[in-house]
């Protein structure tokens, strides 16, 4: 024990806690709570019912409200903890509410009505989660639409991503041909040309071949991106070009290279990229909002905004929707941690 | 568990293979007619298709459309107008005040993009730096602490624009902490100075994780032996700071100083689910005008929109040769 408390509070050389110490672990710490801090609270106040959402101060976990059938009443009747004037509480159960005040009833004397001045009553609660939050959305809103076209645009436009472009980086890592240099120099030059520069003639040109309101709309203008093609050529690069040769001395075709030889070499290289293009794909927002007008076509992300976006938020299903948009990301993230931890994502970046 | 992702591989690469079979014998044909040239434009074809008309073509549009005026959307169906659209971003009576300006969102949305851009970099880059630095540091749980401030990065704008909605609004988390501190609660989005810094806060707040890892990869690149030197010298630990680990990481804060603002410049969607741009205009940004001028707006102006968006994209040219030019010397210093 004592080692493992040596170990986590390690200093800065000798004994005693420098001030540098101090400032690592309250950033540390800190840091912590606000990174994970605001998407647990979303978890837990997506579990919560409206009215326990409209309350202040909001508390940390959700509860529900304990209910209870009462002998004489069709549904269960929800229990309260009533101060009576002389200080003793007692555990009754609400008929109805009128104005400030309750109707209220022993559940053990159903016979007894007995009216409580609303201050007086505390509901009785316990821990709970409202799943309806999930449910609801999915089955009567158009939710499952929205997850199935997101699900849909992302799987698509990782595919063809990864198809077209490992065949253009086999040819520009593996060709000797006139014009590569001016191939790669266009894509080079246009890795950083943002959608939000050409949002206009892209739209025109969407429209013109029939793509707005279809998902393939959303799916292709993100297919051909030039960060993919760069990170699979410098990749291609370092497989051995003999591999290749020895190959076509067997008479293996171009394209039975590509697929068989190349592209299982490649797949570190290819895991990353589609790593990256499902978590771009799932989390694109301006040009799917741009594109998809019906509300059957739209994403998750726009879905969420659009009922984000209305007169009267029903927080409780966007805040489960959020969650359920989040949870395809959280599983990267614990995928990708082992590779953040090593440095890999690091060196990669640079 | 292993079984299942077995199986459900199968099912997607053995129709994959035979798929891959077919295409082999035309093109086979085709290797044997125009030979390795041919076959590096078949592999090529796909991708550059794709680009060409997604992303070359509008390119080369967008100074067509930036040059003609009216609603509709196509070009043939719209006249020309030469630089007029430029000339009503650009026209101010009195270029001190803005309400003098013709198109005064534009000039709203370009001041509150620069004030953004310089606290939101300044702000992202401090962060950044002292995170790195703490994690390059020899502690307990570092690879843990690594992948926490990488976390935000990864969620979508939508869902960090939601997420701290929720906390900013009237009964939200902040307010409950504001009130056990015995202060008084605000309705924080609704107040225009509030809503400003929030947008500056949660952008920070989602991608300092990748900047973060920018500079620890420049950190850990710092040779070991000139801190044992500076050690063996008695060297302070601020002067170790100064002298040896701030130049040396300078590249690496260049790149991320450059892409940052890059970055910046673009911010639309986490604040747009955030704030929508108000209270008022006082979180209106470049991306998010081009984008009611050019779609949402009813009096929708297509060219002025193209026009703003050339503006814009003007700007991004300049910070990306820097970046490139800092890359490159970079990349020199690194062969060194």
């Amino acid at each position: 024990m004592s080692r493992v408390s040596q170990f986590i509070f390690r200093r800065r050389g000798g004994s005693g806690w420098h001030w540098t110490d101090i400032v690592t672990w309250v950033w540390l710490i800190g840091g912590t709570i606000l990174m994970f801090g605001p998407a647990l609270w979303l978890v837990s106040s997506s579990l919560k019912g409206p009215a326990q959402l409209a309350e202040f101060p909001p508390t940390l976990l959700p509860y529900t409200q304990i209910t209870m059938p009462v002998e004489g009443f069709d549904n269960p009747l929800p229990l309260y903890t009533v101060t009576n004037e002389d200080g003793t509480t007692e555990v009754l159960a609400e008929i109805r509410r009128v104005g400030t005040n309750a109707q209220m009833v022993d559940p053990d004397a159903p016979e007894d009505r007995i009216n409580v001045n609303i201050a007086n009553r505390e509901p009785l609660r316990e821990i709970g989660f409202a799943t309806d939050n999930y449910v609801q959305p999915l089955v009567t809103n158009d939710f499952l639409r929205f997850l199935w076209n997101s699900v849909f645009v992302t799987t698509m436009a990782t595919l063809i991503t990864l198809l077209t472009n490992s065949m253009a980086a086999f040819a520009l890592s593996k060709y000797d041909f006139r014009g590569r240099d001016a191939v790669m120099l266009i894509i080079v030059g246009t890795l950083m040309v943002p959608l939000s520069v050409i949002l206009v003639p892209l739209y025109s040109v969407v429209s013109a071949t029939g793509l707005l309101n279809s998902l393939w709309g959303v799916i292709l203008p993100t297919v051909a991106t030039p960060t993919g093609v760069f990170l699979l050529r410098q990749y291609m690069l370092t497989i051995p070009d003999e591999l290749l040769e020895a190959a076509r001395m067997d008479h293996a075709s171009e394209w039975q290279i590509y697929w068989r030889i190349v592209l299982p070499l490649a797949a570190p290289a290819l895991a990353v990229l589609a790593i990256f293009s499902v978590v771009w794909r799932w989390n694109d927002f301006l040009w799917p909002l741009i594109v998809l007008s019906q509300r059957e076509t739209y994403t998750l992300q726009v879905g969420l905004n659009t009922y984000a976006g209305e007169l009267n938020v029903q927080w409780h299903y966007i805040l489960a929707m959020t969650v359920v948009t989040m949870i395809p990301v959280v599983i990267v993230f614990i995928f990708l941690q082992r590779f953040i931890t090593t440095g890999i994502a690091g060196a990669g970046i640079k | 568990m292993a079984a299942i992702s077995k199986s459900l591989g199968t099912v997607v690469t053995v129709p994959l293979a035979w798929l891959a079979r077919i295409i082999d014998y035309p093109l086979r044909w085709w290797q044997i007619r125009t030979g390795q040239g041919g076959m590096a434009a078949v592999f090529l074809f796909p991708n550059l298709a794709i680009f060409g008309v997604f992303v070359i073509v509008p390119l080369v549009l967008n100074f067509l459309y930036s040059t003609t005026s009216g609603t509709d959307i196509f070009l043939p169906d719209r006249t020309f107008v030469g630089l007029d659209q430029y000339q009503r971003l650009l026209s101010c009576d009195d270029y001190t005040r803005r309400i003098t300006c013709r198109e005064d969102q534009f000039w709203t949305a370009a001041g509150n993009t620069l004030a953004f851009v310089i606290f939101q970099v300044a702000t992202m880059v401090a962060v950044s730096l002292i995170t790195a630095l703490i994690l390059n540091r020899n502690i307990a749980g570092r690879g843990f602490f690594r992948a926490v401030f990488f976390f935000p990065v990864l969620l979508s704008p939508v869902v960090v624009g939601l997420i701290w909605r929720w906390i900013l609004q009237r009964q939200g988390l902040l307010n409950l902490i504001m009130v056990n501190l015995g202060m008084e609660p605000e309705v924080w989005l609704n107040d225009r100075a509030y809503a400003f810094t929030a947008t500056i806060g949660v952008s920070v707040w989602a991608h300092m994780g990748f900047y973060t890892l920018i500079l620890l990869a420049g950190l850990q690149a710092i040779p070991k032996d000139l801190y044992e030197a500076a050690d063996m010298d008695g060297t302070p630990p601020a002067r170790v700071f100064w002298r040896i680990t701030l130049p040396l990481l300078g590249p690496n804060l260049a790149v991320v100083l450059v892409l940052a603002l890059i970055k910046g410049v673009q911010i639309f969607d986490e604040v747009y689910v955030l704030t929508g741009g108000g209270p008022g205009t006082s979180t209106l940004y470049l991306t998010q005008y081009i984008y009611e001028v050019g779609f949402a707006s009813i009096l929708r102006n297509p060219g002025l929109a193209a026009a703003a968006s050339i503006l814009m994209g003007l700007v991004l040219v300049v910070l990306t040769l820097i970046q490139l030019w800092l890359s490159g010397r970079k990349e020199k210093a690194g062969k060194r």
